[in-house]
């Protein structure tokens, strides 16, 4: 082991910079520095001790404030990478075979490699989770690394500094010990008015404030890596669930992944701003956009199924509650929260039908077809029946003479029906569609003849369960409380001693807000009658700006 | 020998730290990975118990079935593939009702209306259920029709048949499979 003994007889770990001791520079690049490197209190970082196994290897890697900020870049600018085409989740298809015919279809072989790459669904690929995980390594590691040392060498600092320590810190003044024996005890009062806490030592003293400002960082990534686990706790079973639904009005169905319970909804309701209602300001927006939405609502009934009951058993449905969903104000029950998401309007529910004689016009009487419960049979009294022979919700043309349907919704609803009338007791076929009748087997005599039409409204709605919201939330105030110790607080020490000469050496030092020590540092200074210290960094940049001018 | 004391607990630290973080992030990103896979029924599984009326108004409970394979086929009427499978299951069940198999063809909240006329114009006879809540259609995590999960007499899932068309000789190759022995 190669520690480095200073001239205290203090045995330091390899990679210090300043003694642990006394604050001796122990480095050469230290030794000619003028001013002393203080970050971390001149300590090795632990990483810096020894480079042997293949886990020390690994540990400095992580421990690497470069490999962290590299990280941070190629994290950010695969995200960037990552908008270039829309995501999975706002493409149109499912399935991994489709998404990737998808992709290249539409965006040719950029959009192959693309998806290939895991880039369309960025947060999903393993790689970019890979980074995100070497990231929280390197602030763990990191940080584990600088805080552990930074933490044993503020603990155990000595009140009494080498000269060559004072003499390297910004703040610094020498000179004659005007009140003698007092000037320690003055000081110390002062400094304790200024709420430093004082240490006292045979001739020296060290007062500190706000040490607790270094931490800030430390902190901060706590708050951090709490997060990250939080995000990382969503994948599990049972933490996280995003689902979707669509109600229409008056249906009931089971929720999607919540098993045992159902949804109904009574109503969706869709309002706007009514011009004549608001305020100028809004009525010429309105005027202006047209409608405005101001609502978006779904009245439902939340049931339960009974403790027994199986999935498909919706006989016991027990009500649990009726409850109107807004646009942010969820449905909430158990761990769950239903959103109003989105919707559609005006889906067909009842078509209404008249039948009547072609040639005289006369009418036999009306009905109505409900599209979710079509019946057989309708009988319309005086001897007149319609008769039901087929109903294809969402037709779509004739096959071998058979009609078609492309889908259980009622996008384009079509009838074939039989008539029988007292007057054609035989009965008529027809073909009836919206905008389209066929009459199959030759001309009819009695003609159903579409009326009117009742739509329904169809809810979106989102099921969400987030068991990692307090977590993401605690993860978040950790965070903002390191921020804020490290930012709005700052760490301020004072030295002062008499060395062998009888002379009164003095040095400050803070971590940021150099004005705010010296405004104390001025106070102390006149009520103890200190040397007057130099801001030693000014004097530097001086002399710099000196040299610049003359080599100009 | 202090000094290798220090190093050696130095080493099994990190060891610690490192393994315990490395493991995680592969868990995370193994879990991610197979995320999906957890959320569907898988070869084996208990198929999930039900109970749904069919046509007739008679009340179907799949525990019922325990001792029976049973052929449960998720369907629309409007679904094309689904239509096609419809006539070859029902002359194998035609075969193999009496070997002890039931076939349950549950419908996806179609109106009764539909699923009567279609079970007549084919002249269907194994039991039709409607699964007007999609409740079923959830406990089996159903995507794309037809499915069809052929359970065993102990009442495990021995195959599930995705999409796609099934031949008669498919079926009764699947019945084979579920009858019991």
């Amino acid at each position: 082991m190669n520690n480095i003994i200073c001239a205290c007889g203090h045995e330091n770990p390899e990679g210090t910079v300043l003694c642990g001791n006394c604050g001796r520079p122990l480095t050469t690049e230290a030794k000619k520095q003028k001013l002393a490197d203080m970050r971390y209190e001149g300590t090795a970082r632990r990483s810096q001790t020894y480079n042997k196994s293949i886990i020390d290897k690994v540990w400095n890697f992580f421990s690497s404030v470069k490999v962290g900020i590299s990280l941070i870049i190629i994290i950010l600018v695969a995200a960037a990478i990552g908008t270039i085409l829309p995501q999975v989740l706002f493409v149109p298809v499912r399935g991994a075979a489709e998404i990737a015919a998808y992709y290249e279809r539409v965006y040719g072989s950029f959009g192959s490699i693309y998806n290939w790459l895991g880039l369309s669904d960025l947060y999903g690929s393993w790689w970019f989770q890979t980074l995100i995980g070497m990231l929280g390594i390197s602030i763990i590691v990191a940080s584990l690394d600088r805080v552990v040392p930074l933490y044993k060498s503020l603990k155990k600092q000595r009140t009494r500094r080498h000269g060559s320590f004072m003499k390297s810190q910004r703040l610094f003044a020498q000179g004659e010990n005007i009140l003698g024996e007092d000037t320690l005890s003055i000081s110390e009062e002062k400094l304790k008015d200024l709420r430093y806490k004082v240490k006292r030592e045979k001739g020296a003293l060290l007062a500190e404030k706000g040490r607790f400002a270094r931490w800030g960082p430390y902190v901060n990534h706590v708050g951090l890596i709490i997060f990250l686990l939080g995000v990382m706790l969503r994948t599990l079973p049972g933490f996280y669930m995003d689902e979707t639904m669509w109600l229409r009005e008056g249906e009931t169905l089971a929720i999607p992944e919540v098993p045992g319970f159902y949804l109904e909804s009574k109503e969706f309701i869709l309002e706007t701003y009514d011009k004549e209602q608001t305020d100028e300001v809004f009525g010429e927006a309105i005027e202006r956009v047209g409608t405005i939405a101001s609502n978006f609502q779904t009245d439902v009934v939340l049931y339960k199924n009974s403790e027994d009951a199986l999935p498909g058993q919706t006989t016991d449905l027990i009500e649990v509650k009726k409850e109107s969903i807004q646009v942010n104000k969820p449905l909430k029950f158990e761990d769950y929260a239903i959103y109003q998401m989105d919707f559609r309007l005006d889906e067909l529910s009842t078509m209404h039908f008249n039948l009547s004689n072609k040639a005289t016009g006369e009418s036999l009487g009306d009905l109505s077809i409900n599209l979710d419960k079509p019946e057989p049979f309708y009988d319309l009294g005086n001897g007149a029946t319609v008769e039901l022979k087929g109903y294809y919700p969402d037709f779509s043309g004739f096959e071998n003479g058979e009609p078609q349907t492309k889908s259980p919704v009622p996008n384009n609803p079509a009838f074939l029906v039989e008539m029988i009338t007292p007057e054609t007791p035989k009965g008529e076929t027809s073909f009836v569609a919206i905008k389209q009748t066929v009459e199959p087997f030759g001309d009819n005599n009695y003609k159903l003849e579409f009326q009117s039409v009742d739509t329904r409204d169809i809810s979106g709605l989102t099921i969400r369960k987030d068991k990692t919201l307090w977590i993401l939330a605690l993860g978040g105030v950790i965070f903002m409380i390191g921020v804020a110790q490290g930012s709005y607080f700052n760490h301020r020490r004072i030295w002062i001693h008499e060395n062998n000469d009888g002379q009164l050496v003095v040095a400050a030092h803070t971590n940021k807000n150099w004005f705010g020590i010296k405004k104390e540092l001025d106070q102390v200074t006149e009520t103890a009658q200190l040397p007057q210290y130099i801001d030693q960094q000014d004097a530097e940049d001086q002399e710099l700006k000196k040299d610049g001018e003359k080599s100009s | 020998m202090a000094q290798a004391k220090k190093k050696q607990k130095r080493f099994i630290v990190r060891t610690i730290i490192l393994s315990i973080l490395i493991i995680a992030i592969v868990f995370t990103i193994y879990t991610n990975a197979t995320k999906e896979k957890f959320e569907v029924l898988a070869i084996g599984d208990t198929a999930p118990d039900f109970t749904l009326v069919d046509l007739d108004g008679n009340k179907h409970r799949l525990s019922d079935y325990k001792g029976q394979g049973v052929f449960l086929n998720f369907w629309g009427t409007w679904c094309k593939p689904c239509v096609k499978e419809m006539p070859a299951m029902d002359s194998q069940y035609e075969i193999y009702k009496d070997q002890g198999i039931q076939i349950l063809a549950i419908n996806i909240a179609q109106s009764d209306f539909e699923v009567q006329r279609f079970a007549n114009q084919y002249g269907l006879s194994f039991p039709i259920v409607i699964d007007k809540t999609r409740s079923v259609m959830e406990a089996y995590n159903i995507d794309p029709l037809p499915t069809t999960m052929l359970v065993n007499p102990e009442g495990k899932i021995e195959r599930i048949v995705i999409g796609g068309v099934m031949t008669e000789k498919d079926i009764a190759g699947f019945m084979e499979e579920i009858r019991p022995k």
